[in-house]
């Protein structure tokens, strides 16, 4: 007898989500790449050396901290994923030095990258000193004013910046620079991208690296809680590696609801937010069916948010296809939001928390208005709020709460 | 028998190769593209036209200032096609292809979108961040208008790639000569003329060879190797302020695409 199954989904697909929309010139490079994280997937070396390198130099496990103020007396408990504490200031570095060791494997002499918040910019380039590869980072110019911190991190680790100033000069204009410049340079040169966007296999390969953050989150969360599971994850989305990163591990876990929070911006009505999956219609952008923010005839919007990380007019194409299974519920916070749960959390907990990170506290916040029953939360603090300490002062001073 | 067909056969008769000039729709504004597009025509075989798009990554900086510059004032997918309706009515024998990212067809659907150009009266598409791999359902969807689908076949593809382009391909293949974007920034490069023997050989359309062609020597060089003409865009651009150079420059080119007897 024989049993009908289902045809194999295209590997770069998402249920009908993803796929490679690129330059037939980018397709080798990707081909490349696809091989090599399968090749190094399979290599227990490979596994060994980037174990070793998530331990002793970018500081993982990170902690699991319960917070102790934050929300208290609402029924919700409130656990960080401490993802702020790990090397570079965020969750960025975990899958970087995995692709690091990727562009080493092929033969990869020089690395490029781009950057919205810097984050991943930073990680690239404190990964790039490590490994002695020459960077370059491209980071829209407006950008690099609200987080100059991390521009001047970047170069003190000896990473070229390009500051790139078409279109809204933020990350999606530093993408297209880094797509404009690989198609030159593959040959000796590896794109290592930041998120879970992108064209295959950046979303599973990037998905996949993260996926550490949920797995060390779920047994620490069973053993601070004497064997329980939280009852929510939430985590912010921009492209979605951090959400992606921590919800894996809970995917085939039914009672654990799944919460994604975007940048809501202005709110949705005004038009100024980074809401792709609230706020989005179906396109193609930077290589993947998705998404995106765009008018009527196909031209890419600009996005807005409070938060550069989260400035993107694309998502993730597995997180749309986690909306629409219902697995995963979106929501969004606001620039507002995002700023009163930053406040909250270093008031409450010690904790700065990166303005991409309080839009997930800030929905917190918002579930605790309504009473809710009583609840374990488990929140990815996806990065520490240092880089946006000038940026937040300087909009305090405008405008005083 | 297609625009370009005929074209390519007189061409091999008066032994040239083809000039075909890249412009923006809507550049330098709406009401000025289509003077723009007929200072280019006395030289040119065919037009290649891009519907200006607000992330076009597979352009360098003219085309993008260039595609930013038209929107900004106020260019249009509709105003676009109207710029193609006009030449197509003027021009009723010029081969006319139309480059368009992919989100400008994705938004009303690759039929409405292949319907509206052919109803304009261009004769192939070229999408060019839709590689062979993705290009099934809009390849379908530009027969069923009765449109070329154009393919990009670049100079590291492998031979299963040239074969799928050889095979979804029609109009002619856009062959890259080099790695990177459009622009005059990095030269034209050298195409191998082991490209054009495998594309002719998969029976691939003629190809056509763009990204910064802009010298005699740079047309000559891709005739030699095998091309059946040249695609020159950003060059044209850079000399648009200046009617006096453009002209002599484009007869330049021209001139470079009669092939000596050998």
């Amino acid at each position: 007898m024989t049993i009908p199954t289902a045809p194999a989904p295209h590997p770069g697909r998402f249920g009908r989500w993803g796929g490679r929309y690129v330059p037939e010139i980018l397709v080798p490079a990707l081909d490349e790449l696809d091989r090599a994280f399968r090749d190094a997937r399979a290599d227990p070396a490979f596994q060994a050396e980037l174990a070793g390198l998530l331990r002793n130099f970018a500081g993982r496990p990170t902690p699991l901290t319960r917070c102790r103020n934050f929300l208290a007396g609402s029924g919700l408990e409130i656990y960080l994923k401490r993802e702020d504490l790990l090397h570079g200031g965020a969750h960025k570095t975990n899958q970087v030095l995995a692709q690091m060791l990727l562009a080493r494997r092929m033969g990869k002499t020089r690395v490029i990258a781009e950057t919205g918040a810097g984050q991943h910019g930073v990680a690239v380039a404190l990964a790039g000193a490590l490994f002695r590869i020459p960077v370059r980072i491209y980071m829209g110019a407006t950008d690099c004013a609200r987080q100059a911190p991390n521009v001047f991190r970047m170069k003190l680790f000896g990473a070229e910046v390009i500051s790139v100033t078409a279109g809204s000069a933020t990350l999606k204009d530093a993408m297209n620079e880094a797509l404009r410049d690989w198609a030159a340079s593959y040959g000796d040169t590896h794109y290592l991208v930041g998120t879970v966007a992108g064209p295959h296999p950046f979303p599973t390969l990037v998905g996949e690296f993260q996926r550490i953050i949920g797995d060390e989150a779920r047994v620490q969360f069973l053993e601070q809680t004497g064997g329980a599971l939280p009852d929510r994850v939430v985590a912010c989305i921009g492209g979605g590696s951090n959400a992606l990163g921590i919800f894996r591990a809970f995917l085939e876990d039914p009672d654990v609801a799944l919460v994604g929070v975007e940048a809501g911006g202005a709110g949705l009505a005004s038009g100024r937010h980074g809401a792709t999956i609230s706020g989005g219609r179906p396109g193609i952008l930077h290589g993947a069916e998705t998404l995106i923010l765009t008018d009527g005839e196909g031209q890419i919007l600009e996005s807005h948010s409070i938060s550069a990380g989260l400035d993107y007019p694309g998502v993730g194409p597995e997180h749309v296809h986690l909306h629409e299974t219902g697995r995963v519920h979106y929501e969004l916070a606001t620039d507002d939001e995002a700023l009163s749960a930053f406040r909250q959390l270093a008031r409450d907990e010690g904790i700065i928390p990166a303005l991409e990170s309080a839009h997930a506290l800030a929905y917190c916040q918002r579930l605790a208005r309504t009473r809710p029953a009583p609840a374990r939360l488990l929140v990815n603090l996806s990065g520490r709020g240092d880089k946006d300490l000038a940026h937040v002062q300087a909009g305090l001073e405008e405008n005083p709460p | 028998m297609s625009r370009y067909t005929r074209l390519f056969d007189r061409l091999a008769r008066e032994r040239r190769g083809a000039l075909v000039p890249f412009a923006v729709l809507g550049y330098p504004t709406p009401a000025r593209s289509l003077a723009w597009i007929e200072a280019l025509l006395p030289h040119a075989d065919a037009l290649e036209l891009g519907l200006p798009f607000s992330d076009p990554i597979a352009d360098g900086p003219v085309i993008q200032t260039a595609s930013h510059e038209a929107l900004a004032a106020g260019a249009r997918i509709d105003s676009g096609l109207a710029t193609v309706s006009r030449l197509r009515a003027e021009h009723p024998e010029l081969p006319i292809g139309l480059l368009v990212y992919a989100n400008l067809v994705y938004q009303p659907g690759p039929e409405r979108f292949y319907r509206q150009v052919e109803a304009a009266g261009a004769d192939s598409v070229l999408i060019p961040d839709v590689p062979a791999e993705e290009a099934g359902p809009y390849v379908a969807a530009a027969r069923q208008a009765g449109l070329a689908a154009v393919l990009i076949a670049p100079p590291n593809a492998p031979e299963a790639t040239l074969a799928l382009i050889a095979k979804l391909g029609s109009g002619y293949t856009y062959v890259v000569s080099r790695s990177g974007v459009t622009g005059t920034e990095r030269g034209a490069g050298r195409p191998q003329a082991r490209l054009f023997e495998t594309l002719r050989a998969l029976g691939a359309p003629p190809g056509l060879v763009g990204f910064g062609i802009s010298s005699p020597a740079d047309v000559r060089a891709a005739l030699a190797q095998g091309a059946d003409g040249v695609i020159v865009g950003s060059s044209l651009i850079e000399k648009s302020r200046d009617p006096a150079r453009l002209e002599s420059h484009l007869h330049a080119l021209a001139q470079a695409t009669l092939r000596t007897v050998d």
